[in-house]
This record gives C-alpha cells, sequence and structure tokens, in this order.
C-alpha cells in the first residue's frame, strides 16, 4: 500500500511546463513573423471606448479588496494546515478530532468577528 | 511512464475547438438563435477559421502598458493552468505525474493563475482591466476557501493526496474494502460490485453535497458565467484582458477553456469515480468488469480514457448550461455567496465527512 515517493515524480511537472513554453514560444514566434506591425499614437493609447484617455489607470482602489485578501490569507493558511490532519486523522483517531475541532472553533471564533465588524458588507 | 502528457496537450487544444463550437451553438440553441452556420456544414469550421485569423492579428502592446508585465500575464496564465494538467490519472495505467502531492500541487497552480491575472490588469494601465483584474483576484480568492475546504472532505475520505491513489479506492481495483455508503457497519461489502456505488459521491453521501459547491466553486475560479464579473463585458468590456489582441488574447481565451476542463477533470476525479465504469456488477452480470478491461491492457486504458473523458465533458456542458441560464451576480452577492454560505456549509459538511470516516 505504501507507495515509495521519488522527487522524480515531479519530473512530469516540468515536462508539461516545458510543452506549455513550447508551444506559447511556437505561436508567438509565427504570429510575430505572418502578423503586421503598425503604430500610431491613437492606436497606442489606453482603450477606453472611443472617449480620450483620462488621468492614469492606477487610482486608489476600495479598501474591501483588501480585506477579502487578508482574510483569504487567514483562511487558506487554516485550509493548509488541515491538510496534513486531513491525509492522517484515521491514525490519530478521535484525540486528533478534538484537537480539529477546537482549532476549527478558534477559526470560527474569529469568522465570526470579522462578519458582525461588517467587513463582508458589501454596500 | 507520464503517458498522459501527450496526451493531455492534444486534449487542451481539441478542448478548445469542441467547447466553443458547443459554447456558441448551446448558447444558441438555448437562446433560439441558429448560432454559426456560414463557415463549413452547420458551422463547423467556424473556429478553425477564427484560429487562422487570430494567429495573424497584430500584437498590440499599448504605450501605457508595463511593457513586460503585459507580455508576459498570458504566459504566467497560460503555464500554469497547461502545468495542472501534470498530476491528473487519465485511466489505471495512464497517469502523469506520481508525485503524492497531487491535490495540493492543483490548489497552487490555481493560485498562480491569480498572479498572472493581476499581471494583465496592472500592466495594462487601463481602467477596465485593472478593474476586472482586482474583482478577478478577489473572487478567486476567495472561492478558493470553499473550493480548498471542499477538496479537504474528498481528502479526509480518501486518506491521500494523490489523484491516482483517489481514483483506485474508487473503482473495482480497490485496494481497501468499499462498503455501502462508506458504512462498514452496513456489512455490505461492494469492493467487487464497483461501479456508481463505489464512486466518493456514494462512498460518503454528504459529498454529493460537496460535489455542489465544488461545482459552484469552480465555476468561480474558472472566471465563468454567473461569475463572471471580472469581464463583464456590459460594464468592462472585457476585464483584464481589454488590451490584449491577436494570439496573446488567444492565448487567455485558451487558459479559460483549459480552466474549465481543469476543473471539469477534477471533480469527475474526486467525486465521480474518475476513469471507472459507472456499472455495478450485478450477479452474473459483470458490467463493471466488461466496461473497465483490465489494467495495463489497451481495453483498460481506453475504457478509462473514454469514462473520464465523458464524466469531464458532463461537466463541462452543465457549466455551459449553467452559463446561459443565469444571469451575472453583482459582486455583494458574489461574496456573500462565497463567505456566508458556502464557506460556513463546506465546513460543516468538512466536519461531518470526518466523523462519517470515524464511523
Amino acid at each position: 500500500m505504501e507507495k515509495m515517493h521519488l522527487p522524480s515524480d515531479f519530473l512530469p511537472i516540468f515536462i508539461q511546463l516545458g510543452l506549455a513554453l513550447g508551444f506559447i514560444i511556437t505561436t508567438m514566434l509565427v504570429t510575430h513573423s505572418i502578423g503586421p506591425k503598425r503604430n500610431s499614437k491613437l492606436k497606442d493609447e489606453a482603450f477606453e471606448c472611443g472617449i480620450p484617455a483620462e488621468g492614469d489607470a492606477r487610482t486608489p482602489i476600495s479598501v474591501k479588496y483588501f480585506l477579502i485578501a487578508i482574510l483569504f490569507v487567514l483562511f487558506d493558511v487554516e485550509v493548509i494546515f488541515m491538510y496534513p490532519w486531513a491525509v492522517n486523522f484515521k491514525s490519530l483517531g478521535w484525540a486528533g478530532f478534538v484537537e480539529m475541532l477546537l482549532f476549527m472553533g478558534l477559526l470560527l471564533a474569529g469568522f465570526y468577528y470579522v462578519i458582525r465588524k461588517g467587513v463582508l458588507k458589501w454596500e | 511512464m507520464p503517458t498522459t502528457l501527450p496526451i493531455f496537450s492534444v486534449l487542451i487544444l481539441l478542448n478548445v475547438v469542441v467547447s466553443v463550437y458547443l459554447e456558441r451553438k448551446i448558447s444558441a440553441f438555448i437562446q433560439d438563435r441558429l448560432g454559426p452556420m456560414e463557415v463549413g456544414k452547420w458551422g463547423l469550421l467556424q473556429l478553425v477559421a477564427d484560429l487562422f485569423k487570430l494567429i495573424q492579428k497584430e500584437d498590440i502592446v499599448p504605450a501605457a502598458a508595463d511593457r513586460w508585465l503585459f507580455l508576459l500575464a498570458p504566459f504566467v496564465i497560460f503555464v500554469a493552468i497547461f502545468a495542472g494538467f501534470a498530476v491528473l490519472p487519465l485511466s489505471p495505467d495512464w497517469f502523469g505525474s506520481t508525485a503524492n502531492v497531487g491535490v495540493f500541487f492543483l490548489m497552487t497552480v490555481i493560485s498562480v493563475d491569480v498572479i498572472g491575472i493581476l499581471m494583465a490588469g496592472w500592466g495594462s494601465n487601463n481602467k477596465y482591466a485593472l478593474l476586472g483584474s482586482v474583482r478577478a483576484v478577489a473572487q478567486i480568492v476567495s472561492y478558493e476557501v470553499p473550493l480548498g475546504l471542499s477538496i479537504l472532505c474528498v481528502v479526509v475520505t480518501c486518506q491521500s493526496l494523490d489523484l491516482q491513489e483517489i481514483s483506485f479506492q474508487q473503482s473495482i481495483f480497490s485496494n481497501t474494502p468499499n462498503y455501502l455508503f462508506g458504512l462498514k457497519a452496513t456489512g455490505i461489502d461492494l469492493t467487487q460490485t464497483g461501479g456508481i456505488l463505489t464512486w466518493n459521491i456514494l462512498r460518503n453521501p454528504s459529498l454529493l453535497i460537496v460535489y455542489v459547491i465544488f461545482f459552484i466553486a469552480t465555476l468561480a475560479e474558472a472566471n465563468r458565467a454567473p461569475f463572471d464579473l471580472p469581464e463583464g463585458e456590459s460594464e468592462l468590456i472585457g476585464g483584464f484582458n481589454t488590451e490584449y489582441s491577436g494570439m496573446r488574447w488567444a492565448l487567455l481565451f485558451l487558459s479559460e477553456y483549459a480552466m474549465m476542463l481543469l476543473v471539469a477533470f477534477l471533480g469527475a476525479i474526486l467525486f465521480l469515480g474518475s476513469w471507472s465504469s459507472p456499472f455495478p456488477n450485478v450477479g452474473a452480470l459483470r458490467l463493471a468488469d466488461w466496461t473497465t478491461g483490465s489494467p495495463g491492457t489497451w481495453a483498460g486504458n481506453l475504457w478509462g480514457v473514454f469514462w473520464l473523458v465523458s464524466k469531464a465533458g458532463a461537466a463541462i456542458l452543465v457549466q455551459m448550461w449553467v452559463r446561459w441560464t443565469f444571469p451575472r451576480l453583482r459582486i455583494d452577492q458574489l461574496m456573500y455567496l462565497c463567505w456566508k454560505v458556502l464557506t460556513p456549509f463546506a465546513l460543516v459538511l468538512f466536519m461531518i465527512s470526518a466523523i462519517w470516516k470515524l464511523l
């Protein structure tokens, strides 16, 4: 049942990456060799539905997106912690299960706080 | 031998050709139109014509853009999704990387996609593109939480992160005994029966609900309608791909369809029995054996590919059906659905799956 896992198991992933790069390079070479190249000031402007582009595009963005990002970092790290537990939890038994319940309890308490704080209220 | 790599490479490209045509025809059918009819019989050659057009187009880089970020973004997105296919199995004998962290690797790859989208949006230096990419990032990272939790339910049930191992457990070649609904107490051993009865959705019935969460989350991960806010064409033109043209845009498009295929495959492998046949052995009717073949032979491999591709294809058809049936969500509804509906549900189901396994 227990399989040996070697670093060479990851080789196919790199082969696949190589195949993807190969595809990209080929198509890019072809499209650049047969496609036209004409520049003009108007053409190279940012596309804004024909209206002259006004100011810089990089304006401040709603802070809600930032809060979502922070929330994601928190939650995703929790989820990552759960993976090793999920693989081994049968051998950890009920003791491990109770520990995970405790961990989830702490997580959910934080989640409740976040919701009550109104972080996820998008108006 | 990683036999799956060339197969998947062809499949990704083939999928785009078939899916785009199907998508246009299905949308036409749903909206009571004809769809593409001009190029070839029933418009069958439409996509080939489109591809030839795209490859001849100029590759425009806007003057205001961050040249390198803009040029590299489609590559990052495409390479990330393409590499995800390396860990998927296709049949008992055909698999890619045997790394024991396959599921985890896929989750990582989906996250790399976010970096590419942010590069595209920021690099374009265009208001629509930036808004689209910020939305896309918020959406993808948010839905990664219910997605991760729903995959975790399967990991708990199978006790493995290796996709091929998860596939074997759901088949008639399982090393561990499979009981009815995964409950040893029922005393009904289904290991030799196989078929749909040993699929994960029935090895642990709560996974049936988990699959729905998984499906919704993957729709959002792939930026598919009703979660297509990042490119909502009625307000953002094309979102993060507004400024792209020609083949570079085609790469983004290809990535979107490759992502659909990737999550359809992942769903089929994790929940719907992977490459195993849906028919169980009933007494003398060895339906599962007849429709599986033996591993290592051509029959075994072809049956495996056939079942897995059919399951993934069915999931893609449902993705399209959903796209043309539901209206687009607003961003606050999107966040509400993710954080206040799917995540709590997924957490509860995760606990149920764990308890189920301990029973």
